[in-house]
């Protein structure tokens, strides 16, 4: 085992002098295993193009995040990174915790593989079946002579749904994410069709319950070049497989909203529940449909920055504007209406929350991610008024809310009023409310204001070597219980294309997880990237992310942070949603809202009361 | 398949040359039922737009509306347009209770379609009060003729056994939805219209008491969403 963990901690990317997985004896122990489920998905062809990239550059993978960064990040050696605050060298400090915390999760998994020698055998022969099976049985289904026009370039036509598993184009996604029951069935998959992909999620369960048998979790697998995390919820498996270089934790987090998301439309009660009567049960019945829902968050998860900093990015305009919206909003209400949502371009304009529900319980970021996913995935919005159950599951994940949705400006379809309630008969009530808001803004002429808002711009700071930034402020005592948000300019040249989006996002999640290390979170960070230079800073008010042009100096960085910290002061009132109204929609307000509730018919399917 | 549609007025212009007669304006509840993807979106589309587009699944029901102006009243049709989806059948009864029509969707090239359009008039008959809804049974996608795995006359023969209306219609060319639309409305008038309180008069501000009306299906929402 000793010997296992250590080639584990070196395939890490602290250095890997030879390839590992080639040269190891057959697969006899868990880690080998591991190499082997590797291969299978990322057969020969890729792996090797992987290490030969890999080769040429220096081994310095975790203190670099794009392979275009590695080369050059790497020559200057580990002192690209140096800490404003900490003493030692960075680098080699955070290489050390790193490994370390990765040989501590190895342990976890090495106490199962004292019994390895029985189950070890299972395990493999499960792989070897697997791999059979895609290749042989799973492609047979598919006309040959196609299949082999389909391994160099799926066309543009084909939905990720019909993608050849077989494919490398298929193997060099970045970002896997599979979901699959405990029974093994597969649930979901990002890319290509679960029923080809159900050997390979069988593989991925055959790990899981093999190192459950010995009373142990299986957290995380890292090869060269791919990490892959594995989180068991409920009788749920979800596992991302990832060349993106974040951090595990990182990664765990999304699989925690695709799980989330999963929820927002089922609830957790009911799947354990059907779970617990089927145990072989097929959700992607109940799931059908929303494949494409689960598709967007996980590419907003790729391309958004909220689901990083578990924060909410409300569209910044005139505070004057924002309460006149929330005024509305105040007042349209009907009894049983708890939140009222008020979005444009997928961006949130404001939110009014009933004034019971504040007090019990704020809601979370996440829960509004997942509602503002929703709206974008779906643009059968468009068509009319929509009534459906959705759950917010930071809230309560066993309960319903039923949502009024609805496009105040067709046909543009840009602004859009989310109305929740917990009554399920409540329509015509909660769509006389969206009359009355419907009124009031055209009153106001708020839909042209709304119009003409946009994002801003970086150089309204006035800060010339700041190329962009993210500013999160906390929760200070006075605004406890507000919805947590944060700030950011538009992104902007050299970061306009969407490569270049994504390299700077790659940037900010590497300088975050610096920030949120498990083993070594750090207040401030100054790293010097191969095009631009970064700041990142968290204090006890808030958490700083800033891009700088790479000439910059320490001084300059440093003067020019607080010139933004004092803009953003200044422009607060704009930035941010600060005072949220709250309404009460109790008819007498004597009585508490249980009181209120009371005279409904069925109110265990109330998901508010039973929350209550 | 023209032929098959009962009372049909010849001249769609009809409802158009009451207009400027005051007539009373009647609240008609119509609900569309149905496997996901048979098209009650596209068909809810063409009623209330007149325009087909590619649509996503719809999640948990889409409500629109349509006035339908026939010689001596205006209906105002409020439809239902019902999620297919599996996961929000429990929830469906929500949305079909007290409808004054249902129309049964279903895709003439998928056959399994079929067999599902039949479960839902299965449950729809658990709760049918007779003369209080009109059930119509709609073959959607006429215009995939080649692919074609349930006939003209399987449709109408289930239709007659069952007492259902039937139609066949194509939202993607819009072959007779229009006047689906205006044979329902005829039928929701005469037969339900006739009867006492049958359909409400609409004001600019509808207010209807939902929680009044029969609990048949409030057990339903225990099971899944």
């Amino acid at each position: 085992m000793e010997r296992d963990n250590h080639q584990v901690g070196e395939t890490e990317g602290v250095k890997i002098c030879d390839p590992p997985c080639e040269s190891n004896p057959p697969a006899d122990t868990l880690a080998t295993s591991l190499s082997l489920l590797g291969n299978h998905m990322f057969p020969d062809p890729v792996e090797r193009n992987y290490r030969s990239t890999v080769k040429e550059e220096p081994e310095d993978s975790l203190s670099d995040i794009t392979a275009e960064e590695e080369s050059l990040d790497g020559d200057p050696h580990p002192h690209q990174v140096t800490k404003l605050e900490t003493e030692e060298t960075e680098s080699s400090g955070c290489q050390n915790n790193v490994s370390t915390q990765q040989l501590d999760i190895e342990n976890e998994d090495a106490a199962t593989d004292n019994d390895r020698s029985d189950s070890g055998e299972f395990v493999v022969t499960m792989l070897a079946k697997a791999k059979l099976e895609e290749q042989g049985i799973g492609v047979k289904g598919r006309s040959s002579p196609l299949l082999e026009a389909e391994t160099q370039e799926p066309p543009a036509f084909m939905s990720h749904r019909d993608e050849d598993v077989t494919a490398d184009s298929w193997r060099q996604h970045r970002k896997h994410v599979f979901v699959l029951s405990e029974a093994g069935k597969p649930i979901y998959s990002r890319y290509g069709s679960e029923e080809a992909l159900s050997s390979t999620m069988g593989v991925m369960m055959a790990l899981v319950s093999f190192v459950q048998s010995g009373d142990n979790i299986i957290r995380s697998i890292y090869s060269d070049g791919h990490t892959v995390v594995f989180l068991q919820k409920g009788p749920l498996v979800l596992v991302c497989v990832s060349s993106s270089r974040q951090t595990e934790q990182q990664l765990r987090g999304e699989l925690l909203y695709v799980y989330y998301q999963i929820i927002s439309m089922l609830t957790q009660a009911s799947i354990s529940r059907i779970f617990e009567h089927k145990k072989n049960y097929d959700l992607r019945r109940l799931l059908a449909g929303s494949e494409k829902i689960l598709d967007g968050l996980l590419n907003l998860v790729d391309s958004d920055p909220s689901f990083l900093l578990a924060a909410v990015h409300c569209l910044p305009i005139a505070s004057s504007l924002r309460d006149a919206l929330s005024q509305i909003l105040q007042k349209a209400i009907t009894p049983n209406l708890v939140f009222s949502i008020l979005i444009a371009n997928n961006q949130l304009l404001t939110i009014v929350q009933e004034k019971t529900v504040i007090e019990d319980s704020r809601l979370e970021p996440a829960d509004v991610h997942l509602l503002l996913n929703l709206i974008g995935a779906s643009s059968a919005f468009q068509a009319g008024e929509i009534w459906t159950p959705i759950c917010l599951p930071l809230f309560n994940p066993d309960c319903y809310f039923y949502a009024y949705i609805s496009y105040l400006d067709p046909p543009e379809c840009t602004v859009c009023l989310l109305l929740l309630s917990t009554d399920k008969e409540a329509f015509y009530a909660v769509a006389e409310c969206k009359r009355k808001i419907e009124e009031a803004m055209m009153a106001q002429n708020s839909l042209s204001l709304i119009a003409k808002v946009q994002s801003y711009s970086v150089s309204q700071v006035g800060v010339s070597d700041l190329r962009h930034f993210m500013y999160k402020p906390f929760d200070v005592p006075d605004n406890y219980r507000q919805l947590t948000q944060f700030t950011s300019p538009e992104m902007e040249a050299p970061y306009s294309s969407e490569e270049e989006k994504m390299r700077l996002l790659d940037l900010y999640r590497y300088m975050h997880s610096r920030i949120h290390s498990s083993s070594r979170p750090l207040k401030l960070i100054y790293h010097v990237a191969e095009r631009e230079t970064l700041l990142a800073w968290v204090t006890s008010k808030f958490e700083l992310y800033t891009c700088f042009s790479p000439l910059v100096t320490k001084a300059c960085a440093i003067t020019a942070i607080t010139k933004l910290l004092r803009w953003i002061k200044k422009e607060e009132d704009r930035l941010f949603i600060r005072n949220p109204p709250k309404y009460s929609t109790t008819p007498n307000p004597s009585k508490s809202s249980r009181g209120g509730k009371s005279d409904q018919q069925d109110s265990t399917d109330n998901g508010f009361l039973s929350l209550l | 398949m023209g032929e098959k549609l009962p009372q049909v007025q010849g001249d769609p212009q009809l409802r158009r040359d009451t207009l400027s007669r005051p007539v009373r304006t009647l609240r008609a509840k119509m609900v569309l039922l149905g496997s996901s993807g048979v098209g009650k979106s596209s068909l809810a589309l063409r009623f209330c737009k007149d325009e087909f587009r590619n649509t996503s699944p719809t999640v948990g029901c889409a409500y629109l509306t349509q006035v339908m102006h026939l010689s001596d009243v205006t209906l105002r049709f409020e439809i239902w347009d019902t999620a297919g989806e599996e996961k929000y059948h429990s929830v469906t009864p929500l949305y079909y209770r007290g409808a004054h029509a249902a129309l049964l969707v279903y895709d003439v090239s998928k056959r399994d379609t079929f067999i599902r359009a039949q479960v839902w008039l299965r449950e729809l008959e658990k709760q049918y009060v007779a003369g209080s809804t009109v059930l119509w049974l709609v073959g959607n996608k006429g215009d995939l003729a080649q692919h074609r795995q349930v006939s003209v006359q399987e449709g109408q023969s289930l239709a007659n056994d069952r007492g259902l209306l039937f139609t066949e219609t194509s939202a993607l060319s819009g072959d007779q939805v229009d006047k689906l639309l205006l044979a329902v409305a005829h039928r929701v008038y005469e037969c339900v219209g006739a009867q006492q309180g049958g359909l409400s008069e609409w004001q600019e501000t509808p207010h209807v008491d939902l929680r009044r009306r029969n609990h048949l299906f409030a057990s339903c929402c225990k099971v899944g969403p």
